[in-house]
């Protein structure tokens, strides 16, 4: 057990291979080159968002209002698309980004700066956002037609059989990977979310970080509202409505540890690719899918299990000194 | 020893009228005078016995969630998976009306799913040692799956007439009153006389301010976490069954969001995230105040959407508020 808990990553990995030999048996169409390539375009958005989910829960914090900052981010840049006059694509990015990161630091300042509860700020800017949505649009949605011909052109752009979707979702995953990994405050967010208290005699400010870690999932949560909206065609308050629960899942199978502290961006990558594979091998394997729920709640579970089966041994013994005996013995 | 100092050991802190007024619940009853207050100058409609009856039923259901969602709450945990129980019982009921069961079998079948839900959701929390907002997440999309796969886009409607009578007729015809709401006040009578009046609820408490303190202090924290997520199964599938008896009709997407507004009510009764501090007629006030809120809005024709950004605001202000209160005069007594 402790080998799956080490190869976390290989493990999910192998399960995604085979649930994908598995399906092709079933349905050939399903492995057929540009249908895997499908899969991958329509999981981008996951990845991305899973992304900035991850670093909110490596603090120890959760971001329930991604799905809706998106939405609202969306809508907003859908209106500029509508009202404005015909920026570029690069343009309508940047301004998603900047909107976005600005939903988010409203969240990180009521988290970091107040010292509110995570979830219980973001499940309040949750209904704020998607509020908003209607109040700011009017309750009218923003058709394809209506939103320019750059602001809708660029995400269907292609390369090597991909949208520039997908493109874009690759390069957030590796500057995450990047900043995470090479950087010092990317080390510190790990820190901070290890140990607050040994972070904080480090040096590092927990409060300081989170500001920082929900700016950033604001910031990927626009910048995916504006994918959204132009890949889709359409921007109304309902969008990505109940996806938060969907993001958090991914970061879980991932094995993102709630707890903080714990969690790699293969590992997300591939939990967000497991939940895209499901959703898309349904209607190919002709499976109703209303089943996509239920598997991904099995898979979730099963996770969780398979995580804790394999951390949790240590700390069913309560006693430090039988701990440290447990350790001895083992060591 | 005729001079001898004299030393007073208090059993409780004295009594201060401003740590009364500051009270979290007293907060609540100022705003719900407050709710009432502006709703009756709004609007003629507002003060109306049956108006008021039926704004009732709006929020009764969840309310019965809440009540143990607080204790959940209280105690560091929390399940996200009610609203997707509400659903899986309502499937049940449904079902059950589908095959002509009389309604006593319905309720039980609605009550039975709820519990067994809930028997599972412990299991997994103290089984596993994870964190419940994972498994809970878990368990939600399993629930809520299993209806979504057993119902597809059907609609149970089938009831005996008896069944729906429970929530389409007043309980008590004067005053109106609706049964969810008299089980709702009963079930608040009870939570609340357990969680203030007895070594259980002290225990509740202890958990909340620090689990492995309790659990060195023999409390079962374990078991007590197990019984309190069956509370919840169980409640939410009361809650389950009263909804498909006022509503009539069973679809997959039955109760869909409700966590969330359970869940508020709960951090808007004073219920702290993090634990061990919170109480009953709290969460009651909370449920009464965000209940009418919402009902007074509706009559102004204030579009649902709309209502939850002001209730999103009210979540964060409510918190925020007190916290911004107390850095200020902070700042001013330490200058």
């Amino acid at each position: 057990m402790s080998w799956l808990a080490a190869h976390r990553e290989v493990v999910l990995a192998l399960v995604i291979a085979l649930m994908v030999a598995a399906i092709g048996a079933y349905a050939p169409a399903f492995v057929e080159g540009t249908s895997l390539l499908g899969v991958l375009d329509d999981t981008a958005l996951l990845f991305m968002l899973a992304l900035g989910q991850m670093v909110v829960i490596l603090t120890r914090g959760i971001d329930l209002s991604m799905a809706a900052n998106l939405a609202l981010t969306g809508m907003l840049v859908a209106l500029v698309g509508q009202h404005g006059p015909d920026l570029p694509a690069l343009a309508y990015i940047i301004l998603a980004i900047l909107i976005g990161l600005g939903f988010g630091l409203f969240n990180g300042v009521l988290i970091g700066g107040l010292g509110i509860p995570p979830i219980v700020v973001t499940l309040g800017t949750l209904s704020i956002f998607r509020g908003m949505i209607v109040v700011i649009g009017g309750g009218d949605q923003v058709n394809a037609s209506e939103m320019g011909r750059t602001f809708q052109a660029f995400p269907h752009k292609a390369l090597l059989g991909l949208s520039s979707v997908f493109w874009i979702a690759l390069a957030v995953a590796i500057l995450m990977q990047l900043f995470l990994s090479r950087t010092r405050t990317g080390r510190g967010i790990y820190a901070v979310g290890g140990n607050p208290t040994a972070a904080r005699y480090c040096g590092l400010v927990l409060e300081r970080y989170q500001v920082l870690v929900y700016a950033i999932a604001g910031g990927i949560a626009g910048l995916s509202g504006y994918l959204w909206v132009a890949r889709y065609g359409v921007a109304y308050s309902e969008i990505a409505s109940g996806f938060e629960l969907t993001i958090i899942a991914s970061c879980v199978i991932g094995g993102v540890s709630i707890g903080g502290g714990v969690g790699t961006v293969p590992g997300t990558l591939l939990g967000a690719l497991f939940i895209g594979v499901i959703v898309n091998a349904l209607p190919t394997m002709q499976v109703s899918p209303f089943w996509q729920m239920a598997i991904s709640g099995a898979a979730i579970l099963a996770a969780v299990i398979i995580n804790a089966r394999a951390e949790a041994h240590p700390d069913k013994l309560i006693l430090p000194e039988a701990r440290r005996a447990a350790a001895g013995a083992r060591g | 020893m005729p001079d001898s100092p004299r030393y007073t050991v208090a059993d409780r802190p004295p009594f201060r009228l401003a740590d009364l007024l500051l009270r979290w619940e007293s907060i609540l009853v100022v705003l719900l005078a407050l709710v009432f207050a502006v709703n009756a100058w709004a609007t003629p409609w507002f003060l109306d016995i049956y108006n008021l009856a039926d704004a009732t039923y709006n929020f009764s259901e969840k309310a019965i969630i809440a009540l143990a969602m607080a204790l959940l709450i209280l105690t560091r945990e929390i399940d996200l998976s009610v609203a997707a129980i509400v659903a899986l019982a309502a499937l049940g009921v449904g079902a059950a009306g589908a095959l002509g069961q009389p309604t006593p079998v319905l309720v039980l079948t609605g009550l039975g799913i709820g519990l067994l839900c809930g028997l599972c959701n412990g299991v997994l929390v103290t089984r596993f040692g994870v964190h419940s907002i994972v498994i809970t997440i878990g368990t939600m999309s399993l629930y809520r799956g299993i209806a979504q796969v057993s119902l597809g886009d059907q609609a149970l409607t089938a009831f005996p007439q008896p069944f729906l009578d429970l929530q389409q007729t007043y309980f008590l015809a004067d005053p109106p009153t609706p049964l969810s709401f008299v089980l709702f006040l009963a079930l608040a009578v009870v939570f609340g006389t357990v969680l203030h009046l007895t070594a259980t609820g002290r225990r509740l408490f202890a958990i909340g301010a620090n689990p492995v303190a309790a659990r060195f202090s023999g409390i079962r924290v374990d078991r007590i976490r197990f019984l309190l997520f069956t509370v919840s199964g169980l409640m939410a599938g009361l809650a389950g069954v009263l909804l498909t008896a006022r509503i009539g009709v069973v679809r997959p997407n039955i109760a869909l969001g409700w966590e969330l507004d359970v869940v508020t009510m709960v951090i808007l009764g004073g219920v702290a995230i993090s634990g061990g501090i919170g109480s009953i007629p709290g969460v009651v006030l909370a449920v009464l105040v965000l209940g009418f809120a919402t009902f007074g809005l509706t009559l102004l024709n204030v579009p649902g959407i709309v209502i939850n950004v002001l209730l999103g605001c009210l979540l964060i202000g409510s918190i925020a508020l007190p916290i911004l209160i107390r850095r200020a005069m902070r700042r001013r007594r330490s200058t």
